[in-house]
Parts: C-alpha cells; structure tokens; sequence
C-alpha cells in the first residue's frame, strides 16, 4: 500500500444553483486515520465526499492533502491520489471483474499486462473474490461487486479512500463481508472518509465521528463523544432515531 | 384479354427476368452493397463524432450538432442526394472527375449520419451517469472515461436500431440513380428500372424488389435477435471472457425502427 496521507477541508462551501449544498465544511483526518461521517439524507455527505476528488468544485474553501491544497491541482491526478467507493458500486458492466481492475492500472498507472493482472488478482485476492476473476459484475452479488469496486479503487494505490455509503445498496446478510473489508483497510493505516448509516461500525472502527446536517459539520469528536455524549440536540434527535 | 393474364405478364415474365438476372448479381447487387455499407461506415463514423458534439457541454458544439441532424433529418433524401450530387459535382469532378458515385456515398452518409448520430446518442445518454463518475474517479479523462466505459455500453445498447439503420441505407441507396451513373455503377433499382423501360415489363423490377427483400429481410430478422438478446441475456456458459459480443445487458427500447 502507498503511504497514506492526511486530509482536511476548510470552510467548504458548494451550491447547486440557489441550493447551498455545503455551507462551510471543516474536517480534519488525521493520516491513517477513519472518519465516519454520519447525518440525515441529503445534508450533503456525499456533496462533500465528491468535493475531496473534486468530482465536484467548491465555490469556495480549500482541500488540502498533507496540508497542500489540491484545487490547484491536475483533477485526474488527485483522482489517482483519492480512491472512491459508491453505493451503487458502479462496476463497468461490460468487463470482466479483471479487467474492470486492469483497465486503469494499464491505462493510467501504465502498468504493462502482465503485471497488472498480478496486482489486480492480489487486490481480489485481499478482498477474497480471486476465484470470480473471470466473471461478470453481473453474475456477482451485491456485496461480491463492492468488493470488487474495493478492490479497484485500491490497486490504484491511493492515499486516500473515500466511502459513499458503501453497504446502503445491499442485502442486509451482505453488509458484514464489506464492513469487515473497510475496517481491515483501517486497521492498516489507510486514511479514509467514510459516509456510513452503519452506526455499529463508525463506533467500532472509526477514530472520529463527524455528525453533518444542512450542509455543516454541526459535531466531530471520538466515537464515543459523539455516540454517548452529544452535545447538539439535533444530534441527539438523529442519534435517537437511528440507534 | 384475360386481366389476370395481363399482370401475371407484366410482372412474373420469368425470361424478362432470367435476361436482367446477370447484370443484378455482377453489377446491382455489389452496387447496392457498396453504396450502402460505405454510407453506413461513414455516417457512423461521422454519427459518433455529432453524439459527442450533441451531448457536449459546449454550445458551440451541441448548437452546430443539432442543427445538422434537423437539416439532415428533415429534408426527403432525395432532395439531399440531388443537392449534395448535382451541387457539389463541379468539386466532386476537379477531385475525381465526372463521376457522380462517390457524391451518391457523400450524400447517403451525410443523411445516415444525422441518424446514426441520434441513435448513438441515445445510447449513450442511456448509459447511467455514475458510470462516467465512476471512471472520473479512478483518473480516467473525459474523453478516456467517454472512450472506455460510456461508448462501448451505449453502442452495444444501439445495435438494433444501427441495424436498422443499415436497412433503411439499403433501400435509400436507390435513389442515387438520380445522379445518372454509368453503366457499371447502376444499383439494383437502376437495373431493374433500366430493364422494365426497355421491355415495357415490369419483371426485372420486381426481381430487383426481390433482391432488395433478400437483403432487408434478414436483416430485420437479425435485428430481432440482437434485441431478444439484448433483453434476456444469453444463457449463462460458466465464466464469460471478455468477448466484445457479449451482451448481457438491459436494453432501453433499442429496436426503434426506421423513422424515415
């Protein structure tokens, strides 16, 4: 694995038209480190998400990796720095599980064949699918194709991953296998933001909880602050609604 | 006389069309094949370039793009092949000669390609968008993410109504007999046309329609299959490798037929 850096975002603000999605987004992970991030439906979790690997501009603020700010940089580059999971997975459904790994290490990372078909079956293998190689996404599970979604933004090497509800879309019996992926990946010091609804796992694996809600972060702390102790009462709703 | 005689006569004089038979084989039909499959390469290619104008996020792109296909779109084709063929023959003769053939083909692709280009341009908005902010975000450019992941699922997506398409240039390709070919260049239609004027019967049209149906038909027939494919999948075979026609995929409505 790439050495892993830190993140932080400063006064993020972004709006869609005259919807202010983020108004003023701070967060700060420190390297190696797992944040959750926890809110209600559409506080602008994956809005910030999205501003991290500039998939999506910020109107104003920064993001910084390592404490250098990215906005200055190449997008395709910092993409290559910041891995993405999504909710719908998104595999490319025309490829086999390899080559929806292989296209990229050949591709961008300019990996020849050979090495990067062993790169990719040491991802798979890592997220134990290296017997569905040769599938299809479509012949695969919800949570087997997550997996893979992992798997493949991994062998990229990036020095950040970013989360984006990555269990909603599955079978509840299919949760566990990814969430045991993700906080393996945190167990190994990789930086990572991750929107979650899985309040179990951001009290288990996370070392901080950042609580959005109308597009701030209203309250961050350890785990246990957060879970035990809310300070803001729109937290303690949200927590008392969903625990 | 008996009518019923009469049009049998007219149209089933089976030694007007054994005489016409040769030149529609050795001349109509590779004609008919040549205008039409060149027209079909070209105006895909010429339809790949207008969908990606036409879904661009620049107007000076889409607006140009748009235009073209309701221009192209919606002028009768024999308009276009007489315009394209006749307006542009004085170009067309210092690059070629006096040879209105290559300006039926221009004419043909300029037409197909406002079509095509609607088709791929379905196809490709068809493709969801979070594939596109799939391959964004492992570092693919635009145009790389375009190239690898969104074309490829679109055009498999389009097959039938490309198909389609490849019908209609077929028959479509008929009407360049306007442009006033030399013998060795006449289609089937020009053949069988040729023939019925100079018999007074109209057998060897009919059996240029039967070569048309020869063609059509099965590609109808083909289209079909793409698209009952596309639907349901094929039967699973264990592992699938990573052949291009491998289409199990969902289809959006792809077998839209010919609206010309």
């Amino acid at each position: 694995m790439s050495t892993s850096v830190s993140l932080s975002l400063r006064d993020v603000h972004l709006a869609f038209g005259r919807n202010q999605v983020l108004r003023g987004v701070d967060l700060d992970v420190a390297r190696g480190a797992t944040a959750c991030v926890i809110g209600p439906s559409g506080s602008g979790k994956s809005t910030l998400l999205r501003t991290v690997n500039r998939l999506l501009e910020p109107d104003r603020g920064d993001v910084l990796l390592d404490g250098r700010s990215v906005l200055g940089d190449d997008p395709d580059a910092l993409r290559q720095r910041v891995g993405m999971v999504f909710q719908q997975f998104n595999l490319f459904p025309h490829m086999s599980v390899l080559r929806n790994i292989t296209l990229a290490l050949r591709r961008i990372r300019k990996l020849g064949e050979d090495e990067a078909v062993a790169v990719a079956r040491t991802h798979l293998d890592r997220v134990g699918l290296a017997a569905k190689a040769d599938a299809r996404p479509a012949h695969l599970s919800g949570g087997q194709q997550q997996r893979v979604a992992i798997a493949r933004a991994l062998a990229m090497q990036p020095q950040v991953m970013l989360f984006d509800e990555a269990t909603s879309a599955l079978d509840p019996e299919l949760v566990k296998g990814v969430l045991a992926v993700l906080a393996d990946l945190s167990a190994q010091g990789m930086t990572m933001v991750v929107v979650t609804h899985e309040m179990g796992f951001a009290r288990e694996v996370a070392d901080q909880v950042a609580f959005m809600d109308a597009g701030v972060v209203l309250e961050a702390g350890e785990p246990g602050a957060v879970f035990e102790a809310a300070r803001h009462p729109r937290l303690r709703r949200f927590l008392s609604q969903v625990l | 006389m008996d009518p019923l005689r009469t049009l049998w006569e007219t149209f089933f004089d089976w030694e007007s069309m054994r005489e016409a038979l040769p030149d529609m084989l050795t001349v109509g039909l590779p004609n008919t094949l040549i205008l039409a499959v060149t027209a079909a390469l070209l105006g895909s290619a010429l339809g790949i370039l207008l969908a990606v104008a036409g879904i661009s996020r620049t107007r000076w792109l889409r607006w140009p793009a748009r235009v073209y296909t309701d221009v192209f779109r919606g002028l009768p084709a024999a308009a276009t092949i007489l315009l394209i063929g006749v307006g542009l023959a004085p170009l067309g003769m210092q690059v070629w000669g006096p040879n209105p053939y290559p300006l039926g083909i221009l004419a043909l692709s300029l037409i197909a390609s406002a079509y095509i280009g609607e088709i791929f341009r379905s196809g490709i908005q068809s493709v969801e968008a979070t594939q596109l902010e799939a391959a964004r975000a492992l570092g693919f450019s635009w145009g790389e993410a375009m190239r690898m992941v969104i074309i490829p699922q679109g055009i498999r997506r389009i097959l039938p109504a490309w198909v389609n398409q490849l019908i209609a240039l077929i028959k479509d390709s008929s009407l360049v007999y306007f442009l006033g070919l030399l013998a060795s260049q006449r289609e089937l239609f020009r053949i069988g046309q040729d023939y019925a004027a100079n018999t007074g019967n109209q057998s060897a049209l009919l059996l240029a329609g039967l070569f048309y149906l020869a063609l059509t038909v099965p590609l109808t027939h083909v289209v079909n299959w793409i698209d009952r494919r596309l639907r349901h999948g094929r039967p699973a075979t264990g592992p699938a490798g990573d052949d291009p026609d491998d289409l199990d995929l969902a289809l959006p409505g792809a077998a839209g037929g010919n609206q010309r």
